[in-house]
């Protein structure tokens, strides 16, 4: 320990501690592996979004302005099986909750820092094998992979994604694996459960998701995979399978996975409206046991995907009726959240900014998932693009707003600089206004009948469909903004301090950036969690 | 950190049980007791399993977290088989699922 | 604390207590994802049985119970001698560890190795591996074919297991035998060892519902 307080007086951090490629390479750190990911999946989600932008600037046109209707087809896997598997689903875990969860809990690292770094390489090694298939020809079945099409008719590199995505599935078991151990046996003295930030309940609860749900999805593809490869009838209807057991445990997985992306947002947001507002939150309890709760109901509602797929109308029924289920938890954690605004002292800062759309936009989406969730309206919505319009408020309006506001909130902890505020501001109106603007008309669209997936569309759709893609564009700088004064704000941005927020929390509490061990002393904590405007009237 | 030691004799005893219900199970097996055979083969395992589980696993002597882990895992399995099977079990019920029931079941014919 | 302790312990924990309890629970969470990794093919087992009963009993009739009783009783026990090496390592014997670390990868390779030449390779020579030369006339030949897909592939990565499971032990008892483990550091035999009785309580399973549902035929 006395290192560390050498440490801290001589500005070594976990930055500077070492130089040179192998220092980061075989690190240990969960703070460095921390920022491995976020090179990593800042770098697949600019190719996912290039496959993006090619879609949108294709159907500008009715017939199609720019590719091959084979390449649409690959262009749009491409674009789902990167942003799901290789963006979103590692976004916030394994960037914010490497980095913050052993310093929230007040620990000195992950309870198995080597399982960590594991993890980025399997990570890593799925990525190799995605951007092979890439490479090599594309794949054409969508990020679902439904059988009997990637099993039997799909060309290209089925397998060499399929593998990718397998191997990922581990790096997110082991990841959920850690953070469990560590939140349940790393917590510092007398951080009780009910003191946790709420940022770690949304971890816990989507690590019993990423290791009870990842497995079964693994299973899929691999039997997928065995049957693509030996010509057996496990999901071929001609030869005895049924290819809707495919989608059961494609979905069983799948659907939670939507919770991976979104509860950890969540747990971003609950922290961003306290700071903001100055305020404790508003129903700690409700919001942390709605997010266990979310997980658990996650599991039991997946046969809403298959309504019209040939699975049992009574199965259906069930489904639907779970489904509308989950959405009770989900607004409990919007009221609360709207509930701690009031009469907060409320700053629009860049993070805020951020939480707020997230609201917003998470409420849109959860609402319209209530539509599909409906056997009847569904079987009208299903595979237009009032699904495309619904997941994407869910997975960009909430999950990538969180990520992003996340980033804004920690970034000068993380490295120790702050970035220009007032840039931060306008990208996160920009990203609204295109966000909205992309995929609004898409609800539009698809209540009109507009199918997902088609590389042309009746020309009535089309000014729709330039409306969406001018948000697309409006989007796409958005996004790029951030990512030049972030790189900008490591060399040139202010010195940022313990904590410029004045924001309460452990992690607030050690240097910025902190030093390798993160704490000089293991703290002792003696207080609830956002105890803003409660140290006046406590007596100490 | 004091390890939890349990007499050698429990092992034994646990060992002789599991090898004592193996065989029943494979004797079980051989009589025909219909739709039971399956029923009675499934409780044996499951008994097996729980020997092997509480007495070789020490989850006997596990914290009470260790034992929601397991707990926990089990109900997992149980949501996905139960609510698979929910669709395979009421397909029949509507005349739409009976017509592409027997379209794959005619392997069975 | 003792020199022997201070090398046992991560630098990330507070004390050895809390590095065993740590390393206990990430053991059981990982088996959990086993348990739903297995549970995905048992899923499928269950639907396709369910669909084509006749089928997987035929193809069960196809097995040979004795062999898969005479494994079951090999499996069941290399975990008592599994049992018993966690509980010598839990009192510092270091002969004892060692020998029955032995014996449990002598049972466990025999279990595989019955597995593979006597099972499997009758199986292949009765041409009953779906996607190689599979050959089964009759009404019920597609669902055979499907029961020996779902019985290659369950049996297969349980045999997988298996052979993991040989590995990790075979490197343990080259530390055993260095004395690299005590009365107070003991984890990862205890690890190995849960890992190990997993393993065997899939097969608990796997043996009744592959080489009994034909028997009584």
């Amino acid at each position: 320990m006395s290192t560390t307080a050498v440490e801290a007086t001589t500005g070594v951090n976990y930055l500077n501690a070492k130089y040179g490629i192998r220092s980061w390479l075989f690190t240990t750190d969960h703070k460095r592996i921390a920022l491995l990911y976020l090179v990593s999946i800042t770098f697949f989600f600019l190719i996912g979004g290039a496959a993006a932008v090619l879609m949108r600037l294709h159907l500008i046109e009715p017939q199609g302005a720019l590719l091959e209707p084979a390449t649409y087809n690959k262009m749009f896997s491409m674009h789902g099986i990167i942003m799901v598997f290789f963006f979103l689903i590692p976004s916030i875990p394994a960037v914010m909750g490497n980095f913050l969860v052993p310093m929230m809990v007040g620990a000195r690292d992950l309870a198995f820092p080597r399982v960590n770094l594991l993890s980025w390489y399997i990570y890593i090694l799925g990525g190799l094998f995605t951007l092979y298939a890439i490479l090599a020809g594309g794949v054409d079945t969508g990020w679902t992979f439904y059988t009997p099409l990637s099993t039997t008719y799909a060309n290209g590199q089925v397998m060499a994604a399929a593998l990718g995505i397998f191997i990922t599935g581990f790096s997110s078991i082991l990841t959920g694996l850690n953070f469990v151990v560590t939140i349940h046996k790393m917590r510092a003295p007398g951080l009780t459960w009910f003191r946790l930030p709420l940022f770690i309940w949304a971890m816990y609860a989507t690590s019993i998701i990423q290791i009870l749900g990842t497995p079964v999805v693994a299973i899929a593809i691999v039997l997928v995979g065995l049957e693509r490869l030996l010509h057996v009838g496990i999901f071929d209807p001609a030869l005895g399978g049924d290819p809707i057991l495919f989608q059961h445990l494609f979905w069983f997985y799948s659907h939670p996975a939507v919770y991976i992306m979104i509860l950890p947002s969540m747990g971003v947001v609950s922290e961003l409206i306290t700071c903001f507002s100055k305020k404790r939150i508003f129903g700690y309890s409700f919001i942390a046991f709605s997010s266990v709760a979310i997980a658990v109901i996650s599991f039991l509602v997946w046969g809403h995907h298959m309504f019209v797929s040939g699975q049992s109308v009574y199965a259906g029924l069930v489904f639907s009726a779970l489904s509308f289920a989950v959405a009770i938890p989900s607004a409990i954690k919007v009221f609360n959240w709207t509930a701690t605004l009031y009469k907060g002292s409320v700053s629009y800062q860049a993070p805020m900014l951020y939480a707020l759309g997230f609201i917003g936009l998470f409420t849109m989406g959860g609402l319209t998932g209530l539509f599909l969730a409906s056997l009847a309206t569904d079987i009208h919505l299903h595979d237009t693009y009032f699904v495309i319009a619904h997941f994407h408020y869910i997975m960009v309006g909430g999950a990538l707003m969180g990520y992003l506001g996340g980033l804004h909130f920690w970034w000068p902890k993380m490295t120790g600089r702050l970035y220009p505020d007032g840039w931060a501001r306008f990208s996160a109106l920009v990203i609204f206004i295109g966000f909205n603007l992309t995929f609004f008309p898409q609800f539009m669209l698809g209540y009109l009948g507009m199918p997902r997936r088609y590389a042309v569309y009746p020309p009535e759709f089309q000014v729709l469909n330039v409306m969406s893609s001018a948000g697309a564009s409006i989007l796409g700088v958005g996004y790029l903004i951030p990512l030049v004064y972030f790189i900008w704000s490591m060399r040139y941005g202010p010195v940022a301090g313990p904590n410029p927020w004045g924001a309460k929390g452990l992690e607030w509490e050690t240097p910025s950036p902190p030093p390798t061990e993160n704490f000089e002393e293991l703290p002792i904590v003696e207080e609830e969690a956002y105890a803003y405007g409660v140290k006046e009237a406590r007596v100490v | 950190m004091s390890p939890h030691i349990i007499p050698k004799r429990t092992y034994f005893l646990i060992f002789a049980a599991l090898i004592g219900l193996t065989a029943l199970t494979t004797y079980a097996a051989t009589v025909d007791l219909g739709r039971l055979n399956t029923v009675i083969a499934l409780l044996i395992a499951a008994c097996k399993g729980s020997l092997v589980a509480l007495f070789f696993m020490h989850l006997r002597w596990s914290g009470r977290l260790t034992q929601i882990v397991a707990v926990a895992a089990l109900f997992w399995l149980a949501i996905l088989l139960a609510l698979t099977l929910s669709d395979y079990r009421t397909r029949r019920w509507t005349p739409a699922a009976e017509g592409w029931a027997t379209s794959s079941n005619q392997f069975n014919r | 604390m003792s020199e022997g302790r201070a090398a046992a312990l991560g630098e990330q924990f507070e004390d050895l207590e809390q590095q065993h309890e740590a390393s206990s629970l990430g053991m059981w969470v990982f088996l959990a994802t086993e348990i739903m990794f297995f549970g995905g093919l048992f899923a499928g087992y269950t639907v396709y049985r369910g669909l084509y009963l006749p089928g997987f009993e035929a193809g069960s009739h196809l097995l040979n119970v004795k062999l898969g009783a005479f494994n079951t009783a090999v499996l069941l026990c290399s975990s008592l001698t599994m049992a018993l090496a966690v509980r010598a390592a839990m009192l510092g014997r270091r002969r004892e560890l060692v020998t029955f670390l032995i014996l449990t990868i002598l049972l466990g390779l025999t279990f595989v190795g019955v597995k593979m030449a006597f099972e499997w390779h009758h199986d292949y020579e009765e041409h009953l591996v779906p996607g190689i030369d599979f050959v089964s006339e009759g009404p019920n030949g597609r669902a055979i074919e499907l029961f020996f897909v779902f019985y290659f592939f369950m049996t297969g990565v349980h045999a997988l297991h298996m052979v993991i499971g040989i590995a990790i032990l075979a490197v343990l008892t080259w530390q055993a035998s260095q004395g690299r483990f005590g009365p107070e550091r003991y984890n990862p035999v205890e690890m190995a060892g849960l890992y190990w009785h997993f393993v065997d309580v899939i097969w608990i399973f796997l043996f009744p519902l592959l080489y009994l549902i034909g028997a009584h035929h």
